[in-house]
């Protein structure tokens, strides 16, 4: 059975607490919830880069250098 | 440190690991709290978002990210309303072995009558470019003041030897 610390503050207690049923049911719904967000995250920044990567391409081959290219990012 | 800060209470996690850690009857006599936390969790990532809530309150929360990931910087939105998210990284194990995050997370008046807000500077570790750095803003949007925090993984639990100070502050 999974556990969590506790800790009283008022006694400076530390006390290990086994998780009860909502909380093991909360920590699962945390835990798909965090894949998705994180998925998101990770998603948004792939996208990101590949349209960069995208625009740098269409600018190569409009006849801009890399240093040109560069240069706009600044 | 200040000499106006107060170690409250410390703990660390033991070989059995921990689904979370929590301060409870924090008392109510400083302006602000602070958390410092050195975080290990045990999902095979390079580094995992974790969560601080309050007072067991499972709603009303919101926060937002700046953050640089070793490949790319970037912010992200809270998407996770039942506890401040992307508030405690943790390194994950796949991070160089016996690595562990650090980070705090400072809370004004949260004794006050006021919705609570926090702000969170966290940094994982790894001997590799999977790592992450970040800023944290945060509300919960309850006026209760704070009795109870606690940290939880976004995944697995904390491993052995990760720590959690609570600090009280006054006259800040």
């Amino acid at each position: 059975m999974p556990t969590k610390l506790v800790v009283d503050c008022s006694t400076g207690v530390t006390t290990e607490v086994e998780l009860t049923a909502e909380e093991i049911a909360q920590a699962e719904a945390d835990a798909a919830a965090f894949a998705v967000a994180e998925a998101e995250r990770i998603a948004a920044e792939e996208a990101k880069a590949a349209a960069k990567a995208a625009a740098e391409a269409k600018l190569a081959a409009l006849g801009l250098t890399a240093e040109e290219i560069a240069a706009l990012g600044k | 440190m200040a000499n106006t800060y107060t170690a409250i209470a410390t703990v660390t996690v033991g070989s059995g690991g921990a689904s979370s850690i929590e301060f409870t009857s924090i008392p109510q006599t400083y302006t602000d709290i602070l958390v410092k936390y050195s975080l290990r969790g045990s999902d095979p990532a390079n580094y995992i978002n974790n969560r601080i809530s309050f007072n067991s309150s499972t709603s009303g929360y919101s926060s937002k990210l700046l953050y640089g990931d070793g490949s790319a910087a970037g912010s992200a939105n809270n998407s996770v309303t039942t506890a401040v998210d992307f508030s405690a990284y943790s390194t994950g194990t796949s991070a160089t072995a016996s690595t562990f995050s650090s980070g705090e997370a400072y809370i004004p008046n949260y004794a006050g009558s006021n919705n609570k807000s926090l702000s969170v500077d966290h940094i994982t570790e790894n001997n590799a470019t999977g790592v992450i750095t970040a800023l944290t803003a945060g509300l919960l949007s309850n006026s209760a003041a704070i009795t109870s925090l606690k940290i939880t993984p976004g995944s697995g639990t904390f491993v052995q030897y990760s720590t959690a100070t609570l600090y009280g502050i006054k006259n800040s």
